[in-house]
């Protein structure tokens, strides 16, 4: 079974991150909030796994 | 022309009971003549376990009320004797509709599994169901089966002792006693025998109100299920259009919990609804309006003593996946056949814990899901609307998301896993008829798989040899013989198989699988029967 992968996995980081910025540039927070959980569910979707879904909302949960 | 539920089916007769010196005592008295009821009575009649039904009423349910039934209801009204006229009346549907604001988003097909003789469901309105059960009662008792139906007789009181129940029951002409062994409440939601007996009836209540009107029109619109989230015409609610038959169209409308009730039943209301909805040009006649809040919850247990619960009485789901009185008719047929064993003393009282057990189980698997489907349609924070919203617009252009839009999830029957009646289970056969498992359905030579199981316990023998002739171990155990020779699609070997090379199932009278195994053995055998009858 797959667990969820915590290493680093994205090539160019730096260009993902102000990608992400940048398709919530002039957005309100209610239309920011709706493309979030949209982008959520497409990946949610595209990993599939369920084991490895858990174990992203358990590491997302968890605050120290 | 009066509808179906003015008529009075059952009115009031005196009984002879009302005339006797002492109560008269009667194996089974049936408390309620809703379709729990009628199809539990039906069930011990044609059993032949004497049965009295009563009802405070003399008429079907008011209105339609439930309106689809699945396909599992079905087989069981098959087993009654009363699945035909049901589903010549009903309505088949397997195209549906999702709306999301002003669009629609998108359009499904159930496509039914092939090999059923039954659709996955079909709509019928409830006073419809309830009165071809009533036919059915009427024809048991021409074959001289020992059933009465007793209208306008209410239980007012109830009292219990180790070997039966007391009931006082109301009538027109005045209160009677009478005694029973055994008392089956399928007197409703609000059931007054529950109250009587002070058991607690707990659950979650849903904040919110929905309008139904049942109209009569003359529309083109397809069989479909129409349902819409947030539309213009019932902002920030939901909506839903399904079609019964006679041209009845079911029109239900979420109003939000903050609302003035009268207001919103007075028809010039509700005209204004339907032609927001559905045009200012549409001709209807209204013929049923009601308000309904739900709540989802049950009692603690399903028997207390000499007094069962089945139906609403015992539970109470919201109405979206219809699983009100689909699972209602699944306690009367796991109920039947386990009072049958005892009233036959050939099965302990403890048998009846395993109804508790299994229906429970099955309550659950219902409030979780409806209480999900519910969570869906009234999103209950600011987070859980904007992913149902998400959701909904993603299904717009991708598949991906469309498994998740739930505005009521079709009911299917459970699996009694780990049921105490449940036996040896043969690991390569497949897991869908697993014991615990209800049967599946497939075409067998002449007719249908279930058409050839009756009410009986069965052995149902898949190119498996056997002992000729087989034992009856005492309770009518029957066998049925078939022969993946005889199965050109391959239903059988798929469904009760897979990658074994034969099999023997031991079937329930309720139809469900107890146990099976590659062959037949004789000893396995006697033992996972005396275990399935609770011994
Ligand atoms: C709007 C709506 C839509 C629904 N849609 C669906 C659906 O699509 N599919 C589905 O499966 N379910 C649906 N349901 C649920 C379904 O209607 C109920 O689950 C079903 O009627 C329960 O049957 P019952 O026999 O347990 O109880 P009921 O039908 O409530 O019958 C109880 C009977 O007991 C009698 N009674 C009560 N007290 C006494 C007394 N003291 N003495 C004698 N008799 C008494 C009453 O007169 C009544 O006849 C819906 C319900 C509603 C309100």
């Amino acid at each position: 079974m797959t667990s969820l992968n915590t290493k680093a996995n994205i090539k160019a980081p730096d260009e993902f991150y102000a990608e992400l910025l940048a398709v919530h540039e002039g957005l309100s927070k209610a239309e920011s909030d709706a493309l979030n959980a949209r982008l959520i569910l497409l990946l949610a979707n595209h990993i599939g796994d369920r084991q490895v879904l858990s174990e992203a909302l358990q590491a997302a949960a968890r605050k120290e | 022309m009066s509808k179906v539920f003015e008529v009075p089916l059952y009115p009031y007769q005196r009984s002879p009971d009302q005339d006797a010196a002492t109560p008269v005592r009667h194996t089974v008295v049936v408390v309620g003549a809703g379709p729990v009821g009628l199809a539990l009575a039906i069930d011990l009649a044609m059993q032949d376990v004497p049965v009295v039904v009563v009802d405070e009423n003399d008429k079907v349910s008011w209105g339609s009320r439930a309106i689809c039934f699945a396909k599992r209801p079905l087989e069981i009204l098959d087993r009654l004797g009363c699945g035909d006229p049901m589903v010549d009346k009903g309505v088949v549907w397997n195209l549906g509709k999702v709306y999301f604001d002003e669009r629609q988003v998108f359009g499904f097909n159930l496509l039914p599994e092939e090999g059923h003789k039954r659709p996955a469901f079909i709509n019928l309105q409830q006073y419809y169901l309830e009165q071809f059960l009533v036919d059915r009662v009427r024809e048991l008792q021409a074959e001289g089966k020992p059933i009465e139906l007793r209208g306008g007789s209410k239980v007012l009181d109830v009292s219990q002792h180790d070997s039966g129940a007391e009931l006082t029951i109301g009538t027109p002409d005045g209160p009677y006693q009478i005694s029973a062994d055994w008392v089956v409440a399928c007197d409703g939601a609000a059931s007054p025998i529950r109250t009587l007996l002070g058991l607690e009836f707990t659950g979650r209540v849903f904040e919110d109100n929905f309008l139904i009107a049942d109209v009569v029109m003359e529309a083109d619109f397809p069989t479909e299920r129409w349902f819409w989230f947030d539309p213009p015409f019932n902002r920030g609610q939901s909506a839903l259009l399904h079609k019964q038959p006679d041209n009845v169209w079911r029109i239900d409308f979420q109003l939000g919990w903050d609302i003035d009730r009268e207001k919103e039943l007075k028809p010039e209301n509700i005209d204004r609804r339907l032609r927001a909805m559905l045009g200012d040009e549409i001709s209807y006649q209204l013929e049923w309006s009601s308000i309904y809040t739900f709540q989802c919850r049950r009692m603690d247990r399903f028997r207390e003593g000499r007094v069962l619960f089945a139906g609403d009485s015992a539970h109470q789901v919201s109405p979206f996946g219809a699983r009100g009185a689909n699972s209602g008719l699944q306690d009367a047929d796991n109920l039947a056949w386990k009072l049958k064993l005892i009233v036959d003393g050939k099965s302990p009282l403890t048998l009846l814990d395993s109804y508790d057990v299994e229906r429970v189980h099955g309550a659950d698997e219902n409030i979780l899901n409806s209480s999900r489907s519910t969570d869906f349609i009234t999103p209950k924070s600011e987070i859980s609307r904007i992913f149902r919203d998400a959701v909904l617009d993603l299904s717009e252009r991708y598949e991906a998301t469309r498994p998740m839009v739930n505005s009521g999830r079709l009911s299917v029957p459970c699996t009694y896993d780990g049921s105490p009646l449940n036996g040896p289970d043969c690991a390569v056969m497949p897991e869908r008829t697993r014991p615990g498992s209800p049967m599946v359905d497939a075409p067998v030579p002449g007719g249908w798989l279930f058409d050839r199981l009756g009410s009986a316990f069965h052995l149902l023998t898949i190119d498996a040899e056997t002992p000729e002739p087989l034992p009856e171990y005492g309770v009518g155990c029957k066998r049925l013989a078939l022969s993946t020779a005889d199965d050109p699609d391959g239903y059988l070997k798929q469904r009760y198989l897979g990658d074994a090379v034969s099999g023997v199932y031991l079937v329930r009278p309720d139809q469900h699988v107890a146990a099976r195994w590659e062959a037949f053995d004789e000893a396995a055998v006697t033992a996972a029967l005396g275990k399935a009858m609770g011994r």
